[in-house]
């Protein structure tokens, strides 16, 4: 123990200077505690990504003479995916998922169920948490199961229902299926986050607000709002993230039919591993996680901004 | 002092991360220390798209009530302790070549593999499999079950000339039809179309009496090969072309555009078949359990359907029909126009056949050979049997068995003669799900023009516009 500290010793002297240095450990120490965790990033998650961006410039398959010698064929495979209709019509139909079910689906179902709920105390509140929580615990293959018996096309439940005989719901409307399955999924959390978010609005404010006669909309536009903004944002941020990489689902529909609901994870894993062009499937990866970090800046940076601005 | 006590939880944390790591990261294969020569236990494994209560039943069956109690004591008497372990499938064909493909990439797998015959050139190519000689010794040429396979048997299992893998029989297509359906028609008992008009005529007929779903004949990319071999090829040879001849990959020629108008004309401009189940993830297994249920008249199947999926036995089929033998009825599939079929044939078919390799990653390679060869003997094929009969690739086998069940026979007798095979070339089944594509965007509305020009594009994007008969 005294030999460390000998040796930390004159790092130690350095901290009065040094104001970042909170846990006074020294750079030597901090660096030691932090190796374990870095080795781990660098192991499962650096290596990986250099990994896969190697992969992406390869013609690599799963099968055939690729999979045994695959050759370095530079941006061939960039450029064949920027050019491939069905990748842009894949990242088109992303887009509409993440718009209509994770940033209008599940934000605005979240908050109003939220904003419903706000005043109901008691079992009626906790029925409907649980019910809504449910959802979201289920796991993601038991989920899809239950989604497709309920639409399935000769012995569904909403066939049953709504007395549509032989509609195959998710060959006729297959994007319209995912998106709501997707939004039934996902409500959960917006709910807890948003009720969480209304509890913490302060309550003389909203009281000051009815007193000088504000109707219910002008209390959530001018009070409400305002004070859940960074809420708002981080829970979008968080949805669009998911959203946009989730692959549940091709549980579903499997990207059918005739890739109409081929959202990106499902398209990259349709031509990775059932396709076996291992090669081109890590070079769309790669373009996803482009798109994901221009999607994580661009919200940082409009945090930013608001947390600048309420200075 | 509470920094230290951290300090250590996250340190002995980290670690416990990391072992849990390393240990995720060895091999998954049980048999490791089984060294030849070892006097410990030797593990071996089998892996098949076959299940008990699902896919191919029968095979699950004998595997786990025959194939491993009798090796396993026949290697005891040798003094040899060896377990065999059956790792079961029950998935669709695709989801299984994902599986073993990944298998064999990663270097595990189990030590014999069930196959399609026609992934062993891609397979090979990768160098996933070798030849059998070069994995399970001197004993492969040696052994007495070549003399009874023939060669164009052997040749499902084989690439560039060497075998890969033991093929386990010789199968054939043939339109099904239920006598029924048929007879409430007005349709013959014994029916038998010659020309592909005929067989429309047939399917106007039961939707006149009301079949809900007159013909269905496999089409879309859901069902993947199913779709190729039990629809698009056996159509295609009827025409007197094939997907690969002289060097050439079909292009976009007459004779694709008549098949393709063909399924048009059943799927969209007559409506005689069901085009929302040919794109329903789980078609496939709906349009059994539909034909099983008297609601299809006519079916393309292999007879696979008929000794596996619809067979009565207890057990066996995943969609047994009880009357099977007094309602279903079962014909060749005619040419387009008598004669018009390759080898200007008046009826075609198409075979393939499946077949088990041994794994290269093996660390027991010899004795899985054994294994496998034991699993070829006359003796297993006969044990085989008794749960439901195939055609076998025995010679010696099939003289014996094949009488006593008439669909088989006539697989054998009238289909096997006239047949025709998948070409054996890893870009095979690329061009094989060009062709479904093409097949569904038909069946799903699209111009037969747009797709016959949409493959034409894919075709030569996976071979090269050089090797592409565009007619």
């Amino acid at each position: 123990m005294s030999a460390i500290d000998a040796a930390a010793g004159p790092r130690l002297r350095r901290r009065g200077r040094r104001a970042d240095d909170v846990a006074g450990l020294g750079r030597v120490r901090a660096g030691v505690f932090v190796a374990p965790a870095l080795a781990l990033i660098g192991l499962f998650l650096v290596f990986p990504a250099v990994w896969t961006i190697y992969l992406g410039m390869t013609n690599y398959r799963l099968t055939g003479l690729a999979a045994a010698n695959p050759e370095f064929v530079g941006l061939d495979n960039f450029a064949s995916a920027l050019t491939d209709d069905a990748f842009w019509h894949s990242l088109w139909l992303t887009l509409i998922f993440v718009l209509v079910s994770g940033v209008i689906g599940q934000t605005l179902l979240g908050f109003s169920i939220a904003w419903a709920l706000r005043h109901v105390r008691g079992w009626a509140k906790s029925v409907i948490e649980t019910l809504v929580l449910a959802a979201w615990v289920v796991p993601a293959s038991v989920a899809s199961f239950l989604w497709l018996a309920l639409l399935d096309r000769r012995t569904g439940t909403l066939n049953a229902l709504l007395g549509t005989e032989g509609t195959a719901w998710l060959i006729e409307y297959p994007m319209v299926s995912i998106i709501v399955f997707n939004v039934w999924v996902g409500t959960a959390f917006s709910m807890l986050l948003f009720s969480s978010a209304l509890a913490a609005v302060p309550p003389s404010q909203m009281e000051s607000a009815r007193m000088v006669g504000a109707g219910s909309w002008q209390q959530l536009r001018d009070v409400v709002l305002p004070n859940i903004r960074g809420h708002i944002l981080t829970n979008t941020l968080l949805i669009t993230l998911w959203t946009f990489n989730t692959f549940t689902p091709y549980l579903l529909t499997a990207g059918g039919p005739r890739d109409e609901s081929s959202i990106l994870a499902v398209y990259i894993y349709t031509t990775a591993i059932p396709g076996g062009q291992l090669g081109m499937g890590a070079a769309i990866s790669l373009i996803m996680l482009g798109i994901n970090l221009v999607i994580a800046l661009g919200y940082l940076r409009v945090a930013r901004a608001a947390s600048g601005g309420s200075k | 002092m509470r920094r230290k006590l951290a300090a250590i939880i996250a340190g002995t944390a980290t670690a416990a991360l990391l072992l849990g790591a390393c240990g995720n990261d060895g091999s998954d294969d049980p048999t490791d220390g089984g060294s030849e020569g070892s006097d410990g236990p030797v593990t071996l494994t089998i892996t098949l798209n076959a299940i008990a209560g699902g896919k191919n039943a029968a095979e699950a069956a004998w595997i786990e009530d025959w194939v491993i109690p009798e090796f396993e004591a026949a290697m005891a008497a040798d003094g040899t302790d060896v377990t065999v372990v059956f790792e079961p499938q029950g998935v669709d064909d695709e989801d299984y070549k994902t599986k073993i493909s990944l298998d064999l990439q990663s270097g595990g797998g189990a030590d014999i593999i069930g196959m399609d015959g026609i992934w062993v050139g891609e397979f090979a190519e990768a160098g996933y499999i070798q030849p059998l000689s070069a994995v399970g010794g001197s004993a492969v040429e040696e052994w007495e079950g070549w003399d009874q396979i023939s060669d164009a048997v052997q040749n499902a299992l084989s690439f560039n000339g060497e075998r890969y893998g033991i093929p386990q029989g010789a199968d054939g297509r043939v339109l099904y039809f239920n006598k029924d359906l048929f007879a409430a028609a007005g349709l013959p008992e014994d029916w038998q179309p010659t020309s592909w008009e005929e067989v429309l005529d047939a399917g106007r007929a039961l939707a006149e009496s009301g079949v809900a779903i007159p013909l269905q004949i496999n089409a879309g990319t859901a069902m993947g090969e199913a779709t190729t071999m039990q629809g698009l090829l056996p159509l295609l040879v009827g025409t007197g072309a094939e997907v690969y001849r002289d060097d050439q990959w079909i292009g976009g020629t007459d004779e694709l555009r008549d098949v393709l108008e063909f399924y048009r004309t059943i799927y969209v401009d007559e409506q005689l078949g069901d085009a929302v189940l040919q794109q329903e993830a789980a078609g496939r297994d709906t349009s059994f359990a539909q034909f099983a249920a008297g609601e299809i008249g006519i079916l393309l199947e292999g007879d696979y359907f008929w000794r596996s999926v619809i067979n009565p036995a207890e057990g066996v089929g995943t969609a047994p029909m009880t009357n099977r033998d007094e309602v279903v009825g079962y014909t060749r599939i005619p040419a387009q126009e008598p004669g018009s079929g390759i080898n200007g044939q008046d009826f075609v078919s198409m075979s393939g056949g499946t077949g088990r390799v041994l794994n290269p990653n093996s660390d027991n390679p010899e004795l899985a050979w054994e294994l496998l060869a034991f699993m070829n003997s006359a003796e297993a094929y006969e044990a085989r049997a008794v749960d439901g009969l195939n055609i076998t690739p025995r010679a010696d086998v099939n003289a014996e068995l094949l009488a006593s069940d008439p669909m088989l026979t006539f697989v054998s007798d009238e289909v096997l003669p006239i047949t025709a095979y998948r070409p054996g070339l890893a870009a095979y089944p690329e061009v094989s799900l060009a062709l479904q594509e093409a097949t569904e965007a038909v069946v799903a509305g699209d111009p037969v023009d747009d797709a016959l020009a949409n493959y034409a594009d894919a075709v030569a994007g996976i071979v090269g516009e050089e090797n592409v008969d565009n007619g």
